[in-house]
């Protein structure tokens, strides 16, 4: 690890991405993550092999990083929510094509246009498709700068372990705050990717990277293939993290910044004598489904908190199936909770 | 006797899926002559479009990757940045360059990215069976312009030679066609020159080529021959719209 230095999450991401062996960045500019390619701009011509390109627009930029990492190389891309609407058409082709790649989302108030203050209405599009087929994407949703840099490194990790497309949600506060932070060492050591990566033909048969498979029974393979896949990461890689949790019967779920306000609630509640916990997902796919289950017999009702109008609610909702009540509260358009309202929330089922 | 035409070593044996009179199956052999003639083969990253020639990854010897309808020179940029040392053939028709992939391919050439891209202009969407491209001509009729493309309604053609020659990147652009023996071994030439710029680091090049669709265009093999040069050549004039060597200015960056 290095020394400890003050910065926003979005350099950090940038810093770490860096750090995790990434040499070529494609993106746009959009508020409120624009310092992740303005940071890059500045370092990555200066790295050997190198390159940061500024994209027409963010279809171009992700079909950037399709054509990259199809030569071997870690690649990224980051926008903010409109411009991974834009990004939908690539992912699904990169999950279909297997090509290993990590995007970072620091999301903004939507729909349409919206705005540049911070909100997670992107859980839908993310977690659960966003572009066409099927196909499912790792998201990993962290909560400080430290893990902004921290989760981007594993990120690559994971996209080059399986081959999938891995994305980074952070809100757009996230993204601008400034926090200490400690990175990794420069990686060296990659996963050999020649038995995939189109490197020409000079030492073997021609590859082909491609998502179309026109017969419906080697299209149907396929996707069955990329499922098994998908059920070995749903073994391996759920992430979560738990916050006086034991012996809580009032739990918490909210990911991402506002897990941080959720635990000012929770403290204040234990000084009620109430036992409240808060459980964080930190992968939203895939989704920390057992943890949630592992809490309904202790559960008088769990709470689910998000800067939106309710969207991972349905995932909880799913995972507590009808045993135990899940209420909802949550703040959208960019507004971000107080401890005091989700407090008064949270008072209102006791 | 000696074999003095042999088969390029950059196609393989299969059949090619496309249409009697078709110009794709012309232009894939020029382009594995002019790889094999340059040496290039081995170093090849061949980029197939959305359209028919989705398949061309069936016949050629290179390593092979699929891109989105119109995004194939974005692909391309990701490749050739990733490892320079790749010859990148973004091969692309007019429905996927001309109407999806219009901001890609100008801003690749606005960016002198060094890649070839060959240009498939053949006046129709061919795969999904003939409707107006933004290349079909005045006048002419397809199964989405059935009394013929109204400029009123459907504006006119998208000359992309001219338009890209607007920018200062571009080392080469040059307008062939298929149509007779002359011009095709102009568009051979100019698919190998295209190549050889790229081997040379030299930066962008384009090679436009029209090409014969007979069945959407309800035409016999020479017919659609003929066509292109009473009709396609009077509205696309054949030449060299760039032609300019890295020396001649600044030294690209590539």
């Amino acid at each position: 690890m290095s020394k400890k230095v003050l910065m926003k999450g979005n350099e950090a991401v940038a810093e770490s991405a860096i750090r995790a062996g990434c040499k070529l960045y494609f993106g746009y500019p959009i508020t409120p993550q624009s310092e992740i390619p303005e940071y890059m701009s500045r370092k990555l011509p200066q790295i050997p092999g190198g390159a940061y390109i500024q994209a027409e627009t963010e279809v171009s930029a992700i079909n950037m990083v399709y054509g990259a990492a199809s030569a071997g190389a870690r690649a990224m891309t980051t926008s903010s929510s409109p411009g991974i609407s834009l990004m939908m058409e690539g992912i699904s082709y990169i999950a279909c094509a297997e090509v290993p790649c990590v995007i970072v989302n620091v999301m903004r108030g939507g729909p349409g246009l919206g705005n540049i203050s911070p909100e997670q209405a992107d859980y839908f599009q993310v977690v659960k498709g966003g572009g066409h087929g099927n196909y499912r994407l790792v998201v990993l949703a962290p909560s400080s700068v430290q893990e902004m840099a921290d989760l981007t490194y594993d990120a690559f990790d994971i996209a080059d372990r399986y081959r999938v497309p891995v994305m980074l949600v952070a809100e757009g506060n996230l993204g601008q705050m400034m926090e200490p932070v400690e990175f990794k060492e420069l990686k060296t050591e990659f996963i050999d990717k020649s038995d995939w990566a189109l490197t020409g033909t000079q030492n073997h048969e021609p590859k082909i990277i491609t998502s179309i498979l026109l017969d419906p029974e080697t299209m149907e393979k396929h996707i069955h293939k990329l499922y098994e896949k998908y059920a070995l990461i749903e073994k391996n890689e759920v992430r979560f993290e738990e916050y006086l949790t034991d012996g809580a019967e009032i739990i918490i779920i909210a990911y991402g910044l506002i897990s941080r306000v959720a635990r000012n609630v929770v403290d204040k509640l234990r000084e009620e004598g109430i036992k409240a916990g808060i459980l964080r997902p930190v992968s939203l796919w895939p989704f920390p489904n057992e943890a949630i289950k592992s809490k309904i017999k202790q559960a008088k009702f769990f709470f689910v908190c998000e800067m939106s109008m309710g969207q991972m609610v349905e995932d909880v909702r799913l995972a507590v199936n009808g045993a135990k009540p899940v209420h909802f509260f949550g703040r959208c358009g960019g507004v971000v909770p107080t401890p005091i309202e989700m407090y008064d929330n949270v008072k209102r089922y006791l | 006797m000696e074999k003095i035409f042999k088969k390029p070593k950059g196609l393989n044996d299969k059949t090619m899926h496309y249409c009697p009179g078709c110009g794709h199956g012309i232009v894939h052999k020029m382009i594995a002559q002019s790889l094999e003639e340059l040496n290039l083969l081995e170093r090849t990253i061949f980029i197939s479009p959305v359209g028919c020639a989705v398949f061309a990854y069936w016949y050629f010897n290179t390593d092979h990757i699929q891109a989105a309808h119109g995004r194939a020179p974005s692909a391309a940029t990701g490749l050739k940045r990733a490892n320079p040392e790749l010859i990148i053939v973004s091969y692309q028709g007019d429905g996927d360059l001309a109407s999806a992939g219009t901001a890609e391919i100008v801003h690749a050439a606005a960016r002198g990215e060094n890649i070839s891209v060959i240009f498939i202009n053949n006046a129709v969407y061919g795969m999904t069976g003939g409707q107006m491209a933004p290349t079909t001509l005045v006048g002419q009729k397809t199964s989405t312009s059935p009394f013929g493309r109204d400029p009123h309604f459907a504006g006119h053609p998208l000359k992309v030679c001219e338009m890209l020659a607007t920018t200062k990147a571009p080392r080469y652009i040059e307008r062939t066609s298929l149509d007779s023996i002359a011009n095709l071994n102009r568009t051979k030439k100019a698919v190998k020159k295209s190549f050889d710029l790229q081997a040379k680091g030299e930066g962008f090049s384009l090679v436009e080529v029209l090409s014969p669709c007979p069945t959407n265009w309800g035409m016999s093999p020479p017919e659609a021959m003929d066509w292109i040069a009473d009709k396609m050549i009077k509205e696309y004039p054949l030449g060299v719209f760039r032609d300019e060597r890295a020396d001649s200015e600044v030294k690209n960056d590539l």
